[in-house]
């Protein structure tokens, strides 16, 4: 196990790299003068001279690039030309906003699409199978942001039952972050947990047909035992890879989902960002969902490979 | 004579076969109760966005403050919005932009993504190096990275394909490149290869039609995505520019009268979920039809 982990922590120092090289690029990428752009039509040419200074843009690209690195491995992301502070010290300043709330749309998404997975599963070709596929259908084609909104509308507006928008801390009130965070975490999870019942279906599905679970079953083990003890379990090996996307997606969806419930996590901070042309923001940020994604993705193969003993003694094990 | 009209026969019999398994297929595909509703869910998308002109009366910017906030009913079909606006005529344009943004990613897409993953796939040095690079990309949540890309380019509708044909390419190139792994190892490649057929003759004339039927599915996938993240490009303003109007940023700028009249943000939601919804069946249809290894089990 111990070669299998130091492997997986090799092979994605490579991806880190062109991640890296990625949103140095996004710079790069800026049509004309970035500086212009972020100081607007009005500024005087001290002022673009100024901004290219502190971006660094008057410098040669190579000399752009090296201190780039530089910066990155004395964990520096540069700092924010609005709120002129330090791009990570926000960053970890919104990190509990967006994490409480992805957190809680993790647990809508995995108790709702892994347990109607299941269900769908156990009752095939019912009609509550049917039931349960269908909505995992629209909840794959439904944009989460335009969910965000009909639900302001029935709750917010017309029930009143829960707040429009804002965000309260967790750790000064419990029962107001779970208020305020409700619309916005199933917005979020609505996606993930079509998803996850669609995969958790098939895969339950694959592994029921298999030797061990008729084996299981003909030696008169009780049906939830034989679910619970036999098929489960191997049918969590397909759905823990998932729990990966499903991270990424809860991420992704934040920027928009944030912005419209005012949430003040890292996806407004970026969303306000790109208005505002923010560039080491938006640089910055991506930067650091990124490796984010891939330290998970990491924990999610090592869970991977402590689940199914076939992949570590497989490879590098 | 008699071997010249043997020969005939014989090249007639695989564009026969060819006939009948696509004949097979289209049957297949009529038969599935899912695939037939997102055909016809897309299809009338699709006439909205083709005949949008037609079936207009009114500008879809032409400005009415008398007319503002008239919710649906037989005056506006679909109502009005802040500015008086028809929202049937910005819906109907909007579903033009919306598919023609579709259109040019899934065809970028199918090209750069084919392209690398068949050089992945076939040439083991190309490997690695290209399927790194690939990874690293994965590495961003899709709509992040397309945001980070529109951003910079700034915004507007070509931007926003470019954006997001950069974010979907490494997905399609990865299962092309899949399909290539197996397809390369097969009796009929050998064979060409043992003719003297070129790499060029193999990957194009062997190689790439067998491994269509995954890159189809794909593609139809794909095209859901990418309308889909146009609208949040374009509602985070980095999509069309107001007032053309997209889904987007329809959505957008009914925000703020979400309270009084719901239906200027509820009707173009509408009109996405369904467009979405429609490409998502076509997809899950074709691959139980054309890739069944990948069928969701009935």
């Amino acid at each position: 196990m111990a070669r299998y982990v130091l492997h997986r922590l090799l092979a994605s120092i490579p991806v880190l790299f062109v991640v890296t090289l990625v949103s140095f690029s996004l710079m790069q990428l800026v049509p004309g003068d970035p500086a212009i752009l972020i100081a607007g039509l009005q500024a005087t040419p001290e002022e673009v001279a100024r901004i290219r200074q502190q971006l660094g843009l008057d410098q040669p690209f190579h000399v752009q690039l090296v201190s780039w690195y530089a910066q990155l491995l004395r964990g520096d992301l540069g700092s924010s030309l609005l709120l002129g502070r330090d791009v990570l010290e926000v960053l970890l300043e919104r990190l509990p906003v967006s994490f409480s709330i992805a957190l809680y749309a993790l647990l809508i998404t995995v108790a709702i699409g892994l347990g109607s997975g299941i269900l769908a599963a156990l009752r095939r070709n019912t009609i509550v199978d049917q039931i349960v596929m269908t909505l995992a259908l629209l909840g794959v084609s439904l944009p989460n942001f335009w969910l965000a909104l009909v639900l302001i509308v029935i709750f917010g507006v017309h029930l009143g039952w829960l707040p429009t928008g804002g965000y309260v801390d967790f750790r000064e009130d419990f029962w107001g972050w779970l208020r305020a965070s409700t619309l916005p975490a199933v917005s979020l999870a609505l996606l993930q947990t079509g998803l996850l019942a669609r995969i958790t279906r098939s895969a339950m599905l694959e592994v029921l047909r298999q030797d061990y679970v008729r084996t299981a079953r003909a030696k008169g083990l009780p049906g939830h035992l034989v679910v619970g003890k036999h098929a489960l379990a191997n049918a969590m090996i397909p759905v823990v890879t998932v729990l990966g996307i499903v991270t990424s997606l809860l991420l992704s969806g934040s920027v928009v989902i944030e912005t419209i419930f005012s949430i003040p996590g890292i996806g407004s901070l970026l969303g306000s960002s790109i208005l505002r042309r923010d560039y080491p923001v938006i640089q910055g940020g991506l930067l650091f969902v990124a490796t984010m994604l891939l330290l998970l993705n990491l924990v999610v193969d090592l869970l991977y490979a402590w689940l199914d003993p076939r992949i570590r003694y497989g490879r590098g094990g | 004579m008699a071997v010249r009209a043997e020969a005939a026969v014989a090249d007639r019999a695989p564009a026969e076969e060819t006939v009948r398994r696509r004949a097979t297929v289209a049957r297949r595909l009529l038969r599935h109760r899912l695939f037939v509703v997102g055909a016809l869910l897309f299809a009338c998308v699709l006439t909205v966005a083709l005949f949008a002109d037609l079936l207009i009366a009114v500008d879809p910017n032409r400005i009415s403050i008398r007319n503002k906030f008239k919710p649906p009913g037989s005056e506006w079909l679909l109502g009005t919005d802040n500015f008086g606006r028809s929202l049937w005529s910005r819906v109907a344009k909007g579903a033009q932009l919306s598919l023609a943004i579709g259109f040019g990613v899934v065809l970028l897409n199918a090209f750069f993504g084919t392209l690398i993953g068949l050089l992945a796939g076939y040439f083991r040095v190309l490997d690695d190096i290209l399927m790194r690079i690939m990874d690293a990309f994965m590495a961003f949540p899709v709509i992040l990275l397309a945001i980070g890309i529109a951003a910079a380019l700034g915004p507007g509708s070509v931007n926003a394909v470019i954006a997001l044909a950069v974010v979907y390419t490494p997905r399609t190139a990865r299962i092309v490149r899949a399909s290539v792994l197996v397809v390369r190892e097969q009796a009929y490649v050998e064979a060409a290869r043992a003719m003297g057929a070129g790499h060029a003759r193999i990957l194009f004339r062997h190689v790439l039609p067998n491994c269509l039927a995954p890159l189809i599915v794909q593609l139809t996938f794909i095209f859901a995505y990418a309308v889909l993240s146009e609208a949040v490009l374009s509602f985070l303003g980095l999509g069309a520019e107001p007032p053309t109007p997209s889904w987007g940023n329809m959505i957008a700028e009914g925000r703020q009268y979400i309270r009084e009249a719901p239906w200027i943000t509820l009707v173009p939601g509408f009109a996405l979920a369904i467009t979405v919804l429609g490409l998502n069946l076509l997809g899950d249809g074709l691959r139980d039809v054309l890739d069944p290894r990948l069928k969701v089990q009935q």
